[in-house]
């Protein structure tokens, strides 16, 4: 995950790396400036439920699927982009990153899982069952990437 | 002078003076163990698997039952929290007392919001295409509708933001010396956010008994 456009202290002073590194005291913990990536994931989980809402308003009635294509698109472009910022930091608390990403990807599957099995019991197939999964996985993996980053940005490097 | 023990949630004890507000935990140890009650995840899943063979078995009792339980709870819980846990009771905390709490009253939290709100979204919409609900000529169609953003918004305050600074907390509380500084940006955070789904609670209570007592069809 860790990138080489060096968001890291071994940079020269001025450098925009400086601000993505942590050494892993408590002010500096606080202080640090990191990539939009919680802004990036929430904007992500916004288009999932704008998306979710066009699609649970018009259901079960036929509907144009373009509006929940472009927003589960660019939701998933999003989430990759914040995979892309968190690969491009150094000194980060990847162990406490990971370890809640895995335990919430594992409680948000059960509950992507409850809606999915609703939508194939209410007989959804195609097409529209195909978006639903997509929004559904993207909302399985955003949410875990928000509270692992939440939460691992003020953890001293590991 | 005697002591008081303070049980640090899921295991061992921190012991403090008596009369000493309990400060960041540092030599008696951190003031939460586990951010997650392990015990309570057995209640959550017997309680998921029940909403599941309603959903499964299409029963509309069931259905109704776990929609309004569930959601009532949940509305409850987010009206209390947010207009009187939160403004009320913490922000008038001192920073010990208010971590002290949060080690305590957190854990709990982390399991009871996101299974009455999956209960309450799963069940509802079964429930809403069983009776037809979802079927409805328009003007009712609309308080449905609005319903669905009413939650859509609050799922993302409450996921986006709040969550997190839960669990940022948890995890605060879980270091030898949690940083009283990080924890009251995240506590304000959290009483903030709090507030906004409690008033919007209101919104749900007023869309909620308008389609319940709307003719369908």
């Amino acid at each position: 995950m860790i990138g080489t456009t060096g968001y890291t202290a071994d940079t020269a002073a001025g450098n925009r790396g400086d601000r993505y590194h942590a050494t892993g005291t408590e002010s500096e913990l606080l202080e640090r400036r990191l990539p939009p990536i919680a802004l990036a994931a929430v904007a992500a989980l916004v288009l999932v439920a704008i998306g979710g809402v066009y699609m649970a308003a018009h259901m079960p009635r036929p509907v144009s699927l373009a509006p929940v294509v472009g927003t589960t698109v660019a939701g998933w472009v999003l989430f990759v982009s914040c995979e892309g910022m968190l690969a491009s930091i150094k000194g980060f608390a990847w162990k406490t990153f990971f370890r809640i990403f895995l335990w919430a990807v594992l409680a948000y599957a059960v509950i992507g899982g409850m809606l999915e099995y609703i939508f194939i019991l209410d007989h959804v197939r195609g097409t529209v069952l195909v978006i639903l999964t997509a929004t559904l996985v993207l909302f399985a993996v955003d949410i875990p990437l928000l509270m692992a980053f939440s939460v691992a940005r003020y953890q001293p490097n590991e | 002078m005697t002591e008081t023990s303070i049980t640090t949630i899921g295991g061992g004890t921190a012991p403090r003076p008596d009369g000493a507000a309990p400060t960041a935990a540092g030599p008696h140890g951190p003031l939460l163990d586990r951010i997650v009650p392990t015990k309570g995840l057995i209640v959550v899943a017997v309680v998921l698997a029940a909403d599941v063979t309603c959903i499964a078995g299409n029963w509309q009792w069931g259905l109704d039952f776990f929609h309004v339980v569930s959601g009532g709870m949940w509305t409850a819980l987010d009206l209390f929290i947010g207009l009187i846990i939160g403004p009320m009771v913490l922000a008038r905390l001192s920073m010990p007392a208010r971590m002290e709490f949060a080690a305590r009253f957190m854990p709990k939290m982390m399991l009871i919001m996101p299974t009455l709100v999956i209960m309450t979204l799963a069940s509802g919409w079964q429930l809403a295409r069983k009776i037809g609900a979802l079927n409805v000529s328009y003007p009712q169609h609309w308080w449905l509708t609005a319903s669905f953003i009413v939650v859509a918004v609050m799922m993302v305050i409450a996921i986006g933001i709040l969550a997190p600074a839960n669990l940022g907390i948890l995890f605060e509380l879980r270091k030898p010396k949690p940083s009283g500084e990080l924890i009251g940006k995240l506590m304000r955070r959290f009483i903030y956010t709090a507030g906004i789904t409690g008033l919007m609670q209101v919104a749900t209570l007023v869309i909620m008994t308008r389609i319940a007592t709307s003719k369908w069809g």
